[in-house]
C-alpha cells in the first residue's frame, strides 16, 4: 500500500480470470510494475478494488497467504462495480488498495478443532484461512467445513473442496436451499449442520462468514453444542468508502468494520449483533 | 517561563484600533487569513483582508431552529457566538479531488493530487472550536492512517483563538468542558475587553510562532487589572450558557437505551435533512464520487462531505441498513455522545450548539439526552 497516501490505488494487471458460477468470478492479479514482493496479507483481510472510471468496492482476498506472489479475489456480480469487475479479462488493468482489516486467528487456533460455517460467497474470505491451516495441518484437530448455497449451481470451488477432503482430512458438509431431484446431497439451511458434528467444544474455534441472519442462527446452534462466544469469530459487511477509518460509513456501534473488523471475536460485538438498524 | 526570562512577552495588551496590525503581521508572514465576516445575514468564515471585514458591532440571537443577526450597542469585534460555518471546511474541504486516472494504450495510470495549499491563519477560533480541531486531528492524523489532505492543510496552521465574551443561546461548552476560555492548542489567544470607554485585547501567546507574532505587534504591557478584566469577561460568559448537558455516565446510559421510545418521538420531528451534520465541527463522514469525462479516458475521484442521515450512507447490495429516521438520528446522537468515547477517547460533541440552532425543527441534542436520562429503559441485549 502507498505508505503516504492510503487513498491512492496501485495499478494491477489481470493474469487469469475464471468463472466459478453463473454470477461469481475469480480474478488473479499481479502488480503492473512487477515488484517481486508479491502481496503479503492475512486470511480474512480485504482490498479496495477500483475499476477504471466506474468505482471502488471492498472485496476479500480469497487466495493462498502462503503463496503471496499472486493476488486472488472472488467476486459476485451484484451491482455496478462488481458487474464490470467480473467482465475484466486477462491483460486488463484495475486498481488495488490494501490489504485492510483484521484476520481470522489461524495461528491462535492451533491445537483446536475448527468449525467453519459459511454460506454462498462467504467461502471466499475463509479460503485463505483454510489454505494456511493446510500448510500446517498437523497442528489442528478436526477441521469441519459446513457450506451452504442457494442451489448446487451456486456452490463455489467444488473441485477444490473435494480435494481438500482427502488430501487434508477436512470434514466437509455441503447443503443447498433448494435443488432438483438429481442433487444427491443435503437440502436445507447450513445452520442445521452444526448440531451434527462431533467436536470437543472447549477446544474448538468457530469461524463464520455469511449473511447476518445465517451467522445469528449459527451462533444459536454453536451455543447448543457448547462453543462459547469468545471462541467464535465472524466477518461483518458494511458500506465502505475509504477502508482506513475516515469515511465513517462502516461504523457498527463503537466499531469501524474496516479497521476493528471485518473479522470480530463474537463476544466483542454480541451486545449489538442482530439488533435492527445499528 | 523561559521566554519571559529572556525578556520576550507572552502576554500583552493590544489596542482595539491596532487589531489591523495583527492581520497585517499575519499576512506579512505569508499566511492567508480566515475569520468571521457577515454574509447573507449570518456570520460565516471567509478570507479576511482587514479588520473592517470582521462583524464589528454585530451579535447573533440563537435558539432551537432560530438564528438572527442584531446590531450591538457597542463596537465589539467579536461580540457574537459561533455561526453556521466551522473551520473544518478549510482542513477537511467539503469537496476535494483525491486523484485522477488516465487511460493509456494498454490500461491506465493514476496521478496523485499534490495540491500544496498556502499557509493559513484562522482568526477568531473559539474554545469549543479548538476542541473540535483537536478531535478532527485525532480522526485524521492520529490513527493508523494519516489523511494527506488534512495533513497538508493542518501543518503550519496558525491559530488565533478568541475567548468568548457572549454565550450563544444554544451554547453548552461549560457542560462539555471545552470553553468558554481557550486553554491550549492556539498560537495566540485574544480576550476582547470593553470597559469604561477603553477597548482593547489581552493577547496571550501559546506557542513559539505565537510569541514571535506577538513581538511584531504594537503593545502595552499587560497589568493585573487587564488580566482581571479579561477573566471577568470569560466568567460572565460561562455563567450565561444557553443550554446544559449532564454528561455523567452518558456514554453507557445511551448505549443501554438503544430501544428507548424517545427515539421514535424524535424521529417524528427529524426531517433527516442532514443540516446538523453539515454544521457540526467534529462530523467527519465523507463519500467518494468517481467522475469521468465524455471521452471516458479521464477519471477523477473526489471526496465529499457525507451524512449518516442519508439513506445511501448505509447502503449495501441488500439495501439500506438504516432505513428509518429513528435509526439514523440514533446513530448520529449515540455516535456524538457515546461511541465516540470508545473510538477516540473523548466525546464527539464540544457543545457549540450549531446542530440545535440550524435544525429546521429545533431538535435539541441536550433535550434528547435529558429525556432519556429522566426515564431510562432497562434494555437488555435483546434485538
Ligand atoms: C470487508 C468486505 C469484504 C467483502 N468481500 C467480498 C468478496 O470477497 N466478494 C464479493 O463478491 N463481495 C464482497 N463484499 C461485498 C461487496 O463489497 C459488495 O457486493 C459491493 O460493494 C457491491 O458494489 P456494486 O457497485 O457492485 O453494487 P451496487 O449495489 O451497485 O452498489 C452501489 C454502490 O454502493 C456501495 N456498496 C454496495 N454494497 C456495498 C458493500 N457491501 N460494501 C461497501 N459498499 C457497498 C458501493 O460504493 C457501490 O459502488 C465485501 C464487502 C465488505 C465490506
Ligand atoms: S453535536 Fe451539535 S453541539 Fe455538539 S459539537 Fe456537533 S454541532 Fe456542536
Ligand atoms: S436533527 Fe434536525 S438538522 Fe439533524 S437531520 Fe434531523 S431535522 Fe435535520
Amino acid at each position: 500500500m502507498n505508505p503516504v497516501n492510503p487513498m491512492l490505488p496501485e495499478v494491477f494487471k489481470i493474469r487469469r480470470s475464471a468463472q466459478n458460477t453463473e454470477d461469481v468470478f475469480t480474478l488473479e492479479l499481479e502488480r503492473k510494475n512487477g515488484g517481486g514482493a508479491g502481496f503479503p496479507f492475512k486470511p480474512g483481510q480485504f482490498n479496495m478494488l477500483y475499476v477504471f472510471g466506474v468505482g471502488e468496492v471492498p472485496i476479500s482476498i480469497s487466495g493462498d497467504p502462503t503463496r503471496p506472489h499472486s493476488l486472488v479475489h472472488t467476486t459476485r456480480a451484484v451491482g455496478t462495480v462488481t458487474r464490470t469487475l467480473c467482465q475484466l479479462k486477462p491483460g486488463d488493468e484495475m486498481g488495488v488498495r490494501g490489504p485492510f482489516g483484521t484476520s481470522w486467528p489461524v495461528e491462535e487456533a492451533e491445537g483446536n478443532d475448527i468449525v467453519i460455517v459459511t454460506g454462498g460467497i462467504g467461502l471466499a474470505p475463509l479460503r485463505p484461512a483454510l489454505y494456511q491451516m493446510f500448510a500446517r495441518r498437523e497442528r489442528y484437530g478436526k477441521i469441519y467445513l459446513l457450506y451452504g448455497a442457494r442451489s448446487p449451481g451456486d456452490l463455489l470451488y467444488m473441485d477444490e473442496v473435494g480435494l481438500w477432503q482427502h488430501q487434508y482430512r477436512i470434514e466437509t458438509r455441503v447443503t443447498v436451499d433448494a435443488a432438483r431431484r438429481d442433487w444427491k446431497g443435503n437440502v436445507g439451511v447450513v445452520t442445521h449442520l452444526v448440531g451434527k458434528i462431533s467436536i470437543d467444544p472447549v477446544h474448538t474455534m468457530a469461524f463464520i462468514c455469511g449473511p447476518e441472519i445465517m451467522m445469528r442462527f449459527t451462533r444459536v446452534e454453536l451455543t447448543r453444542i457448547g462453543v462459547s462466544p469468545d471462541r467464535t469469530f465472524i466477518s461483518m459487511e458494511r458500506n465502505m468508502k475509504c477502508a482506513v477509518g475516515f469515511c465513517g460509513h462502516c461504523q457498527y456501534g463503537p466499531h469501524f468494520i474496516c479497521k476493528d473488523g471485518p473479522v470480530f471475536r463474537f463476544d466483542r460485538i454480541q451486545n449489538i449483533f442482530g439488533r435492527r438498524e445499528i | 517561563m523561559d521566554a519571559t526570562r529572556r525578556g520576550i512577552q507572552t502576554e500583552i495588551v493590544l489596542a482595539a484600533t491596532d487589531l489591523d496590525r495583527l492581520l497585517l503581521a499575519l499576512k506579512e508572514t505569508g499566511y492567508r487569513v480566515y475569520g468571521p465576516t457577515v454574509e447573507d445575514q449570518a456570520i460565516v468564515y471567509g478570507e479576511l483582508d482587514t479588520a473592517a471585514d470582521l462583524p464589528r458591532g454585530w451579535t447573533d440571537e440563537q435558539d432551537g431552529g432560530i438564528y438572527r443577526l442584531k446590531k450591538r450597542d457597542d463596537a465589539a469585534f467579536f461580540g457574537f457566538a459561533v455561526g453556521p460555518h466551522s473551520w473544518k471546511k478549510y482542513l477537511f474541504p467539503p469537496e476535494v479531488k483525491l486523484w485522477s486516472a488516465h487511460a493509456k494504450a494498454k490500461g491506465f495510470e493514476i496521478e496523485e493530487e499534490t495540491a500544496n495549499p498556502q499557509k493559513m491563519a484562522f482568526l477568531g477560533v473559539r474554545a469549543c472550536e479548538l476542541a473540535a480541531l483537536g478531535i478532527q486531528d485525532r480522526v485524521f492524523l492520529q490513527g493508523s492512517f494519516v489523511d494527506p489532505v488534512y495533513r497538508s492543510r493542518r501543518d503550519g496552521l496558525f491559530v488565533v483563538a478568541v475567548n468568548c465574551s457572549v454565550a450563544g443561546g444554544t451554547c453548552f461548552c461549560v457542560s462539555m468542558n471545552t470553553g468558554p476560555k481557550a486553554e491550549s492548542g492556539f498560537d495566540l489567544s485574544l480576550t476582547e475587553v470593553l470597559k469604561n470607554g477603553d477597548h482593547y485585547f489581552l493577547v496571550s501567546a501559546g506557542s513559539e510562532p505565537g510569541r514571535e507574532m506577538l513581538a511584531r505587534l504594537p503593545q502595552r504591557p499587560a497589568e493585573t487589572e487587564h488580566r482581571q478584566s479579561a477573566a471577568a469577561v470569560v466568567e460572565n460568559t460561562a455563567a450565561h450558557m444557553g443550554r446544559t448537558l449532564n454528561t455523567e455516565g452518558l456514554p453507557s446510559l445511551l448505549a443501554g437505551n438503544l430501544d428507548h421510545p424517545r427515539w421514535d418521538e424524535v424521529a417524528k420531528r427529524c426531517l433527516t435533512c442532514a443540516n446538523c451534520t453539515m454544521v457540526c465541527p467534529t462530523c467527519f463522514c465523507s463519500t467518494v464520487e468517481d467522475v469521468t469525462d465524455l471521452s471516458g479516458d479521464h477519471a477523477e475521484r473526489w471526496r465529499k462531505w457525507d451524512s449518516c442521515f442519508t439513506m445511501e450512507f448505509s447502503y449495501i447490495a441488500q439495501g439500506s441498513l438504516r432505513s428509518s429516521a429513528r435509526s439514523r438520528y440514533r446513530q448520529w446522537m449515540t455516535h456524538k455522545l457515546s461511541t465516540w468515547h470508545d473510538q477516540f477517547g473523548s466525546s464527539g460533541c464540544v457543545g457549540c450548539g450549531r446542530c440545535i440552532t440550524w435544525c429546521p425543527e429545533g431538535i435539541d441534542i441536550t433535550e434528547e439526552a435529558k429525556a432519556i436520562r429522566e426515564a431510562p429503559q432497562k434494555t437488555g441485549g435483546k434485538p
